[in-house]
């Protein structure tokens, strides 16, 4: 049995943060229904990325909308409103990511549904919040990043590097799974109804959390290193060096005994613990000049064996052809209704020692409307 | 308020971050958790400083993560305080721990040893790698889990080699992902009454962060990600003009838009590039050639003829000037915690709202043992 088996969620979400929500409560075992426009549905089905369409639609829409229904409204007519209007009498979840004001206006806001509703947990996603001098700017990924510091982290020192995924989306997804969850655990206890609400500032400002917490200590702005940057807080030797034949990761490890077992001899004055952050260009320059001198996997077997927290780097080709990788079965494949097939990543969450998966893969617009108005009607 | 966790008690043996970074969210909401810790030195997260810094005795960070906690001190070696421990797990609703496999086993408190003392128990588990196969006793460290997802290849420029997320990303999502585990978790159990098993991996939730990119990857022919050449690009998958740009005195970010749109705006001459296919394969160049525009003006000035036309785009801040706009300062993201000498700590608040209400809590991070007395008396563990 799946933990959320039973629950029905009512998405009028797009894109990609609130959509990701939905994907890992239908994961969890929640019949989720997506609730779109008709004709053109959530945008999202036509944001292509790298131009890749698969049956017609984006890529990414499939990722994110897999294991779900859909069901077409115009919220805008009184005859689909109606029908809307049922669904949501009997949704556990009901979550949206408009910008603030616009569900007021349809009509589908939080005290409106609690109203016949009242027990409904009622999750929202906006860009900043619903307070503030930006509370009307599109709430995107890129933006958020840069409003928020996040590009001063990545990437060697210099100008500003963005993270290269939608990550700040898809934190403010998950936060709001979480919150919902939350609340969906106090509902199965004392029957009371919620309002969760998240915003993709705050959740990127969570995301740097540590880092923020520095800055507010110690006033100072991060700073990257030079070359071979992995984190701007941490000292040396931290980061990816190329190799003769490739690169490797050195996460945490004593500068004096790197010295020892990479035999190099121009780490050894750097006796001091302060000095692998302080003098830590230095110290990186030195190592990525001699860990050019061997390949990959000799300097791997010189340091596993010590325990010094080390790695190969690999791209998606290299990493799938691991047993290590094999051995998390992270790939399934869904079957869209039409008989459609394609390979996804499942949910990385475990329960009672089994794997969350699902066959059922992201719906045609529209294609559970007519059930699910049946459904409706007995 | 009633948070909506209340009256849940979580015992932490995790240590680090992914799994403390849990413990953070289930305390926010609500839940007690206490931190299970070595007499003494506690959890190994207190001596991981970045930059150095200690505060009240242990890393900056470890207050950042552990704040809103308990402590008890616990030798889980020593028969007399595994008992304790025992006791008070038969009370709990959670327990969360991080050690390599076999060592709860050797302990006493696996799962099914859990089981018998508490069946109605979350038991939750993080590992680097999951349980089985051959990476399972390889350290599960950030950096290293980055090199070897394939996360490395999707940020900067195409030259520039492997570049991680300047954080610790895979820590972060995967404890993201153990407290959704955990709390879908408490709802089938509040069902069933029986204990439920939640397993997370740092590898799997930094696979779990690439969906997006991983289905297209498995879906159109096995092509690797291609980085545009351009410095400040903002995701390899992406159409121009997507990315970050110099201005005359500083920097632009422009998201996705209609680009004859956005060439209109800024009057640069985009008419070669007629259909949305070549707005990702000619990238480059069209990049190029609004770079060399951008570079004309201010930051300024171009959000003053941008932002009107509904283009999406912004400025690039610092923390100098983020944190401390009004728009951060309107939704009160700043929190201050108490710590022992009466010292106030800045930090963040939980990124979740409630029921209209922001989640603060001014407990600071506990020091090793510093509840040991009264959870002994409140949950009766000495008593014969």
């Amino acid at each position: 049995m799946k933990p959320l088996e039973d629950y029905l969620v009512v998405d009028f979400s797009q894109f990609l943060s609130g959509p990701s929500a939905g994907l890992r409560l239908a994961d969890l075992g929640a019949r989720v229904i997506k609730i779109e426009r008709p004709e053109t549905g959530d945008i999202c089905r036509h944001l292509y990325t790298s131009n890749v369409i698969m049956n017609g639609e984006s890529s990414v829409f499939h990722a994110i909308n897999r294991n779900k229904e859909s069901f077409t409204a115009d919220l805008k007519n009184e005859a689909d409103r109606q029908q809307v209007w049922e669904l949501v009498k009997k949704a556990d979840v009901v979550m949206h990511n408009y910008r603030p004001g616009v569900m007021e206006r349809l009509g589908f806001d939080y005290e409106s549904i609690k109203a016949v509703n009242p027990e409904v947990v009622y999750g929202e996603i906006s860009g900043y919040g619903d307070v503030g001098p930006w509370k009307d700017k599109p709430g995107q990924d890129l933006l958020l990043q840069s409003l928020t510091g996040l590009t001063w982290l990545s990437g060697n020192d210099g100008g500003p590097v963005p993270m290269g995924l939608s990550i700040i989306d898809m934190l403010a997804g998950t936060h709001l799974a979480q919150g919902i969850l939350a609340c969906l655990v106090r509902r199965s206890v004392k029957g009371e109804g919620a309002l969760v609400q998240v915003s993709m500032l705050e959740s990127a400002y969570d995301l740097q959390f540590e880092a923020v917490t520095t800055y507010y200590y110690d006033g100072l702005l991060p700073q990257r290193t030079e070359k071979n940057n992995a984190h701007a807080y941490l000292g040396a030797p931290y980061g990816i060096y190329k190799t003769a034949d490739g690169y490797m990761a050195l996460a945490m490890g004593s500068i004096p005994q790197l010295a020892q077992l990479l035999k190099c001899n121009a780490l050894l004055p750097y006796t001091e613990v302060a000095q692998a952050f302080h003098q830590r260009d230095e110290i990186k320059a030195i190592l990525a000049d001699h860990l050019q001198s061997d390949t990959t996997e000799s300097w791997l077997s010189v340091l596993q064996p010590a325990d010094i927290w080390c790695a190969e780097v690999f791209n998606w080709d290299t990493l799938m052809q691991q047993d290590g990788f094999k051995a998390l079965n992270m790939v399934q494949e869904v079957q869209m209704q039409d008989g459609y097939q394609y390979q996804t990543t499942r949910c990385p969450i475990r329960i009672d020692g089994e794997l969350l998966t699902s066959a059922k893969g992201s719906p045609a617009l529209g294609q559970d409307t007519d059930k699910i108005l049946q459904e409706i009607k007995n | 308020m009633v948070k909506p966790l209340d009256g849940l008690v979580v015992l932490e043996f995790s240590q680090f971050m992914a799994g403390p970074t849990a413990g953070l969210r289930l305390a926010d909401l609500g839940a007690r958790v206490i931190k299970i810790e070595r007499p003494v030195k506690g959890e190994a997260g207190r001596q991981i400083a970045i930059r150095n810094i200690f505060v009240d005795g242990s890393s900056l960070v470890f207050h950042t993560i552990n704040r809103n906690k308990e402590s008890y001190a616990a030798d889980l070696k020593d028969p007399e305080d595994l008992e304790r421990v025992k006791k008070l797990i038969a009370q709990a609703d959670v327990m969360t721990h991080n050690f390599r496999p076999g060592v709860m086993e050797k302990i006493g408190l696996d799962y099914q040893a859990v089981q018998a003392i508490n069946p109605s128990i979350i038991y939750g588990v993080v590992t680097g790698y999951g349980s089985e196969g051959p990476w399972a006793t390889r350290p599960g460290q950030d950096l290293l889990i980055q090199s070897l997802s394939g996360l490395t290849y999707l940020t900067d420029t195409h030259d520039a080699g492997p570049v991680p997320f300047g954080l610790a990303v895979a820590d972060i999502m995967c404890g993201a992902h153990f407290v959704q585990g955990i709390l879908a978790a408490l709802i089938k159990r509040n069902k069933t009454k029986k204990s439920v098993l939640v397993e997370v991996s740092l590898l799997e939730s930094v696979l779990d962060l690439q969906f997006e990119v991983i289905t297209t990857h498995l879906n159109d022919g096995r092509k690797l990600p291609q980085r545009s050449k351009n410095k400040g690009a903002g995701h390899a998958y992406l159409s121009a003009p997507y990315g970050i740009y110099r201005t005359a005195d500083a920097y632009l970010v422009l998201a996705m838009g209609n680009l004859h749109k956005i060439g209109q705006a800024l009057d640069v001459d985009l008419s070669d590039y007629a259909s949305r296919e070549s707005w990702f394969e000619q990238r480059d160049e069209i990049m190029d050639k609004l770079a060399l525009k951008l570079e004309t003006k201010t930051t300024a000035e171009w959000l003053a003829i941008l932002e009107p036309l509904d283009i999406w785009c912004s400025e690039i801040l610092t923390y100098a000037q983020s944190l401390h706009h009004d728009a951060f300062e309107a939704m009160g993201v700043k929190q201050n915690v108490i710590l022992p000498d009466g010292q106030e700590l800045s930090t963040t608040r939980c990124p979740i709202r409630i029921d209209h209400n922001r989640l603060f809590s001014p407990v600071a991070a506990p020091r090793p043992g510093q509840q040991t007395e009264i959870i002994n008396q409140q949950f009766n563990l000495t008593g014969a």
